[in-house]
Formats: structure tokens, sequence, C-alpha cells
């Protein structure tokens, strides 16, 4: 009943969403948030195109639990960073980590 | 026709309650009010993959998405009492400058979405059974299913070392 342009339009500005937080917090889980919101964006596209092209149906929906997976194991892994991050510097604010910056 | 006009507006209430979450997550300063925002923009997803055909995706969206990443942000918050803290104030040039970016990330976008003819595929099939994606998950796409799940299982372990190792060496 809606048309594909409408699923499109909703992925682009939670998309567009997610990448305004990424750019402008600086609260590292935040932005962890931010791109879950982008992965989020992504995953409606996949869902949209399974639904009005592609030839198979079953095809999009598979790529969209690997997506689903792969957010699982990146959050796993930055919520874990963000602690051993907090435990060392006693602050999430991404500009304190800078011990690589030349 | 009836049930037609309400399904629309249902459809229409749920685009407002994902947009609602998506800027809640991202606006609000306080880190609370984002893994809120972020539950109810998650949920509103799972509902559009209800009206694009696919029950089971939005059930797997539910339980993963809005059941295990948010819980572990919020678990994230809470081992660490002062994260709820906020950081200082970024510069307003920077701001500006991260909102013109996206802004015209989202005009490039909307453009290739209004100017491109998308056209179905000649032959569609109309089979959205579980139990063809299950089959095809084992057979035609089993290397990127094990891939995954060696994926899954390396995070488990990284995620244990990293979080746990630091502890016991700065106590």
């Amino acid at each position: 009943m809606n048309t594909l342009g409408t699923y499109l339009i909703i992925g682009a500005v939670l998309f567009s969403l997610g990448l305004l937080g990424v750019l402008q917090r600086r609260n590292l889980i935040a932005m962890l948030i931010s791109v879950e919101l982008m992965l989020n964006g992504a995953n409606v596209n996949f869902m949209a195109f399974n639904r009005f092209l592609a030839p198979e149906p079953a095809v999009g929906q598979i790529i969209t639990l690997f997506v689903m997976g792969l957010a699982a194991a990146e959050a796993a892994i930055g919520l874990s960073i963000i602690l051993a991050l907090f435990r060392r510097l006693h602050s999430i604010n991404v500009e304190r980590a800078q011990s690589l910056k030349g | 026709m009836s049930t037609e006009t309400t399904a629309q507006m249902a459809f229409w209430i749920l685009v407002g309650f994902t947009f609602a979450g998506a800027a809640l997550a991202v606006f609000p300063r306080n880190i609370v009010y984002n893994v809120l925002g972020l539950s109810l923009a998650l949920a509103g997803v799972g509902g559009l993959f209800f009206y694009l055909g696919s029950f089971f995706i939005a059930l797997m969206q539910l339980l993963i998405y809005v059941g295990a990443i948010t819980i572990a942000i919020v678990f994230a918050i809470m081992l660490s009492p002062p994260l709820h803290l906020q950081v200082p104030k970024r510069p307003v040039e920077k701001v500006a400058a991260a909102g013109a970016a996206s802004f015209f990330f989202l005009l490039a976008i909307l453009g290739v979405v209004f100017r491109t003819q998308w056209v179905p595929a000649a032959e569609r099939s109309s089979d959205w059974s579980v139990e063809t994606l299950g089959h095809m998950m084992l057979t035609r796409y089993d290397l990127v299913f094990e891939v995954i799940s060696l994926v899954l299982l390396v995070a488990i372990i990284g995620a244990i070392v990293t979080a746990g190792f630091t502890r016991r060496l700065s106590s």
C-alpha cells in the first residue's frame, strides 16, 4: 500500500540522524547509540528493496539477520572497550582518548 | 476500505514514533534519555518490518535489538556510575558543521531516491515463509552463517577479556 519511496525516505532520515549523532556528540556511548540508528536505517532499506524489487524475498531477510548479528557483536565489543577506556581515563569524552595522537 | 485507512493511519503513527525515538536518541544531552529513545526507535523499526511483510524479522528486531542490545547499553551505563555525567558542551561552529554535513548527506540520498527509476525484477517469487529462510541459510548462505557464528564467538571472548582483565590489573 505504501510505495518504495516512502520506506527509502524513512531509512534515509534514520541514517542521517545517526550520522548527525556520530558527528556531533562526544559521549562514546551516545556515539554507539547513533551507530545503531545508522544500521537500522540500512536495514529498513534492505527490507524495502526486498519487499518491492528483489526476485527472491528470502535474501533480503537473511541479509537483515546478518546485519543484526554483526550489530550485536559490535555492541558487545564497543561497550567493553568503553568500559576499559573509562577505567583508564575516568572519562567517556572521546577527545580525552588521544594518547596515540602525534 | 475502512481497514485500509486504519492500517495507513497506524503506519504513520508508527513512523512518528520511530522519528520521535530517533530524535530523542540523538539530541538530549542526558545519556539515559538517549537509551530510552533508541529503544523506542528500534521498536518502531520493528513495526515497519511488519508492514514490509516479514513478521519473523520484526520479532527478531524486538528480540535482538530491543531485548539485547539496549539492555547491554543500559548495563554499561549502570556499571560505571559517573557515566551519566554530561561531557562539556561543544563549540557552536562544530555542531553547526555536523548538522550541515548530515543535512547535505540527507539531501544527496533523497536526490538519489527521487531521481532513480526503480525497476522490479522480471520474475519474483512470493515465498516469504520461515522454512525457505532457514533452508537458504543452511544451503546457499551456510558459509556466511558460519562466519557470523565465529564473529559472535570472538566478540564474546573479546568482550570478556577486554572488560575483565583491565579491572583485575587496575584493582
